[in-house]
């Protein structure tokens, strides 16, 4: 039997320079190339080069307008301010639809997971009502709330309701049972545990269900308009649409669905990139 | 003078969806004040189950439970859970709001004076340095750390703490083991921890309660534990002694 010797190893003549690199800087064209923005725009570029010899190629601009005169179409009709003013009009009438979609579903889920029966409610509901299309609604909207915003409003609350609702239910049931002891620890209960705990602990799915619930909202909203658009004188990007294919200007039909991409884009890719970035991403819930 | 903590006869019972399971069957115990006080037992002991009631998280089918002459009737500020799972932090906040939380919300101090209490305790556990960070880039250690810190800063009646180092390294739970005595040195607060490893219950306990498993019954208290110590040997035997006696019913029963 003896003892156990330990054995130095980080005397002075052991830890010399290390050799070799440690960190290396990555050149410009790697980094450009990691952005996903970047990648993204090159695809963009090409689909839209795509476009432009297609669209010269088939020299029909009653068909297929090549992507310059679309652009030029957009920048005309941005200039004399008719898409800009047709868009604001669509985004309004959404804006009132999608707030008070959320408003609704909000209740609804409180009202959920409050009690038992509110949960049953919940379920049935969603079930029942989130596969029926919007759109299908439209024709008995307009016998109830006649030619206006009342009924897009209407089929708008139906298109973000549903969605947000299932999602905000869904993450709040998911919300782990170390953090609600938690909250209940510091004596939360009723509606402030839903603020202070709920809320930001299922902020993932509830985020979730608010961008499904957008992009329901805007589809529906544009297909909604197309049907019928013209309220108190003043149509949003669907009518635009509708209206000049009427007027066969075909390359400002194309300037109007690209309008509709671009605001759905920006929405979604900025508004929510940014909303996502300083919330679940920052506290790590999801990457 | 009176317990701090006065438990008696609690009997608890939870139902599963098929049957009514009794974790513990009448135990008795009492926490005085600057209490290391540690309930030790195989699992399904119903130590965890113990320490939720104390919590207030369910109630008991039968005997009482009282804090400071007050009968337990719920989750309360004056009884700080600290948990074994490192999701006990809030991920939405950095490791001074999660400090801060229960500070604002129970205790309703203003803003300047919670944030103040916060720093001090967060340095009391050496973690100033990732003040700003949010929980899911520290390591399990650390966030057990704030959520220690977390508790102390309430400054409450209890500290109850469910086998909170059980998810960690062997070298860090030593660490933290180390940090929690050196922690009670300075504020004697008092602690009712639960564990299943005989080691940490003699490191961390002044006294420990030895639960049975099936349903959770008393079986001794030990006292004085913080007499023992590693140099002459006592710790090692007072751990083998623990042992045989939570084993002994095993080993003659089959």
């Amino acid at each position: 039997m003896g003892e156990a010797r330990i054995l130095r190893r980080d005397d002075a003549a052991v830890v010399t320079e290390t050799s070799g690199e440690v960190e290396r800087k990555l050149g410009v064209a790697e980094l450009l190339w990691n952005d996903g923005f970047v990648r993204k725009a090159v695809i963009i570029v090409c689909l839209a080069a795509i476009w432009e010899a297609y669209g010269s190629a088939l020299d029909n601009p009653l068909l297929f307008p090549t992507f310059h005169d679309t652009v030029l179409a957009l920048v005309e009709k941005t200039r004399d301010g008719t898409i800009p003013l047709r868009a604001w009009a669509s985004l309004k009438v959404l804006f009132m639809g999608y707030a008070a979609g959320i408003t609704l579903a909000a209740i609804l889920t409180i009202v959920a997971i409050s009690t038992r029966i509110g949960t049953d409610f919940l379920e049935t509901v969603t079930a029942m009502f989130n596969p029926l299309p919007a759109i299908a609604l439209l024709p008995l909207a307009l016998i109830w709330f006649g030619l206006g915003n009342g009924s897009l409003v209407f089929v708008l609350i139906h298109s973000v309701l549903w969605p947000v609702a299932l999602n905000t239910h869904s993450g709040f049931k998911s919300v782990s049972n170390t953090l609600r002891m938690v909250g209940r620890n510091y004596g939360l209960r009723g509606f402030p545990y839903v603020v202070r705990i709920l809320i930001p602990a299922a902020f993932g799915a509830i985020l979730t269900g608010l961008k499904i619930g957008w992009a329901f909202a805007w589809r529906t909203l544009i297909a909604a308009e197309l049907v019928f658009g013209v309220s108190s004188g003043q149509g949003g990007l669907g009518w635009f649409i509708f209206e000049n294919r009427n007027l066969l200007d075909i390359p400002a039909v194309f300037a109007g669905l690209l309008t509709v991409i671009l605001i759905g884009l920006v929405v979604e890719n900025l508004i929510f990139r940014i909303i996502e970035r300083n919330t679940v991403q920052k506290w790590g819930t999801q990457s | 003078m009176a317990a701090l903590l006065d438990v008696s006869g609690v009997t608890l019972r939870y139902k599963t969806s098929s049957a009514v399971i009794t974790a513990t069957e009448r135990v008795g115990f009492t926490v005085d004040r600057s209490d290391r006080f540690v309930l030790l037992g195989p699992s399904g002991c119903g130590k965890s189950t113990l320490l939720k009631a104390v919590g207030g998280y369910l109630k008991p089918s039968e005997g009482r439970m009282r804090i400071n002459g007050r009968d337990i009737t719920g989750p309360g500020a004056d009884r700080m859970m600290i948990f074994q799972e490192f999701d006990q932090l809030l991920p939405w906040k950095s490791v001074l709001g999660n400090v801060m939380f229960p500070l604002l919300t129970a205790r309703r101090l203003p803003r300047k004076e919670a944030e103040q209490r916060a720093r001090a305790y967060i340095e009391k556990v050496g973690l100033t340095r990732v003040v700003d960070a949010y929980p899911h880039t520290l390591s399990g250690g650390m966030k057990q750390r704030v959520a220690i810190a977390r508790g102390m800063a309430m400054e409450p009646d209890i500290l109850l703490m469910d086998e909170p180092f059980a998810a960690l390294d062997a070298l860090t739970r030593r660490t933290c083991q180390d940090e929690l005595l050196q922690l009670w040195d300075e504020t004697r607060f008092t602690v009712l921890f639960v564990t299943h490893s005989i080691a940490e219950a003699i490191k961390i306990g002044n006294r420990i309660l030895l639960l049975s498993p099936h349903p959770g019954r008393v079986k001794a208290e030990v006292v004085d534990v913080d007499q023992v110590s590693n140099q002459d040997g006592s710790a090692g035997r007072l751990e083998s002694q623990i042992h045989d006696l939570l084993f002994a019913g095993a080993a003659t029963a089959h």
